[in-house]
């Protein structure tokens, strides 16, 4: 039974159709890349599922619950992101506080956890994303790569069943892509669900376990990642696989 | 300057102070805190557009910084008794400084709670966060940073402003020095000084506001 399925998720911004009924169906432990043009929807199905936009209408199934989209209750979509976490492009950390407070809140806070236990599972979290050594830094002292690391410790420490990624490394300067691929990487392998828009062709073909490709709010194609880019079944997926690896239009 | 006037001055040198100590700064301190009470709660009222208040602090915003702060102490002093509600000058003043301050330091609270990133408010909800304690500790810390220097001006404003409650009886410094000219006639000399010892205390302000944003700028700019 999948984790996380979403049926015919529609949004609208002002009579504009940003979602047009998608479908999505999440395994635990799948990586899936969001791939598409900018503005086909991407950002705003992620938002939806983790309740910052109301969806007009859908379903949407998490762990067996079924929930009517734009009908959820305050009480459900409080408990339902604790279940989850999002990865913002531009990383959204609190700017007052520091690399490990960042990380620290949402346990202290949002869950009651006592400081010193808290304290104990950011260390482990900074530490897994490799800035142990800058857990007193604020986000202004940190270059972007780390304050998406920090963004990424944050998401682990509520020890989320998936993580949401909106375009993780799309801020970043093109020699700091890397450091931010390599933990998601590294999460990917260790099992964590992970639902990420990107447009790292890298990481959706090597790291991605599955691909669904978006356009104009609907889902063009989608499926096994090998299969997307070995053998792409329509031609938009075509064209945009050929526009993306730069080979020329045949 | 004859000696005299020396002597004048530094009889009545106590004379000013001692009212500016116990009225004057008195009457800031107390107005402004209860300004300040204001201003958040009208500030989130805003911020969060609740329904039926927003008017209502819209428009009490609009009346207090539409008329003259003389004119508000005046209606409060001399008219309300009209109506049979008879307050004390200093009650009076503090109503009036209150209500000003407030008034003012909404729209500077407002402004700054806009200035934070929406997507501070985002990150917090998507830890797990309820909306009242992203306020608390997200939200309102970094627009009070912002709005800092603009609420020390307020204040440092209202030192001044306190010099009007003089209209209306209460003894503070400015009044203080106007018996002392009464009886002396040694007018230019000693609004100088009481102007002297009002700008001492706007100047130990400033140096609080320095010293207050050094220490509120541990974290840095925004970006
Ligand atoms: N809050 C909003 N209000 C109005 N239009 C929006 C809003 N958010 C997104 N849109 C529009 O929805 C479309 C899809 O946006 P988005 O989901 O951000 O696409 P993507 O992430 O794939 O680039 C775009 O045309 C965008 O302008
Ligand atoms: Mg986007």
């Amino acid at each position: 039974m999948p984790m996380l399925e979403v049926k015919e998720i529609r949004k609208a911004f002002d009579g504009l159709k940003v979602l047009d009924g998608v479908d999505l169906s999440v395994e635990k432990g799948d990586v899936i890349a969001i791939l598409g043009p900018s503005g086909s929807g991407k950002t705003t199905l992620l938002r939806c599922l983790n309740f910052l936009e109301t969806a007009d209408s859908g379903e949407m199934i998490f762990d067996g619950e079924h929930f009517r989209l734009g009908h959820v209750s305050h009480r459900d979509i409080a408990r339902l992101r604790k279940k989850t976490a999002f990865v913002f492009q531009n990383y959204n950390l609190f700017l007052n506080k520091t690399a490990l407070q960042n990380v620290t809140e949402g346990l202290i806070v949002a869950r009651k956890m006592p400081r010193d236990k808290a304290d104990e599972i950011a260390r482990k979290a900074l530490e897994k994303v490799g800035l142990l050594d800058r857990c007193d830094h604020y986000p202004s002292q940190l270059s972007g790569g780390q304050q998406q690391r920090v963004a990424i410790a944050r998401a682990l420490a509520t020890d989320p069943e998936i993580i949401f990624f909106d375009e993780p490394t799309s801020a970043l300067d093109p020699e700091l892509i890397g450091e931010v691929l390599a933990v998601m990487r590294q999460l990917a392998e260790e099992g964590m669900t992970m639902l990420v828009v990107t447009h790292e062709m890298g990481f959706a073909r090597n790291v991605s376990s599955k691909v669904l490709f978006m356009e104009d709010g609907v889902v063009v194609e989608s499926g096994a990642s090998k299969e997307f880019f070995e053998n792409p079944k329509s031609e938009r997926t075509r064209a945009f696989i050929r526009n993306i690896t730069g080979e020329p239009a045949v | 300057m004859s000696e005299r006037l020396i002597g004048i001055l530094t009889d009545s040198f106590g004379k000013i102070l001692l009212p500016g100590l116990t009225m004057t700064i008195p009457l800031t301190v107390i107005s402004f805190s209860i300004g300040m009470v204001i201003a958040v709660a009208c500030a989130l009222v805003q911020f969060a557009k609740i329904k039926i208040l927003t008017p209502i602090v819209r428009t009490y915003i609009w009346i207090i910084r539409g008329t003259p702060l003389l004119v508000q102490l005046f209606i409060i002093f001399y008219g309300l008794p009209n109506v049979g509600i008879v307050l004390d000058a200093f009650t009076s003043a503090v109503i009036v400084f209150s209500l000003s301050t407030g008034a003012y330091c909404a729209e500077t609270m407002r402004a700054a709670l806009e200035s934070v990133p929406r997507g501070q408010m985002e990150a917090g909800y998507c830890v797990g966060m309820s909306y009242m304690q992203i306020m608390r500790r997200i939200v309102l810390p970094q627009a009070f940073r912002t709005a800092f220097p603009p609420l020390s001006n307020s204040l440092i404003s209202l030192v001044k402003d306190t010099s009007l409650a003089a209209n209306i009886t209460v003894v503070e410094m400015f009044m203080a020095t106007q018996r002392i000219v009464a009886r002396t006639y040694e007018a230019l000399a000693l609004y100088i000084e009481v102007a002297l010892i009002y700008l001492l205390f706007s100047t130990v302000l400033e140096q609080l506001q320095r010293w207050g944003e050094k220490k509120l700028n541990t974290y840095g700019g925004q970006k």
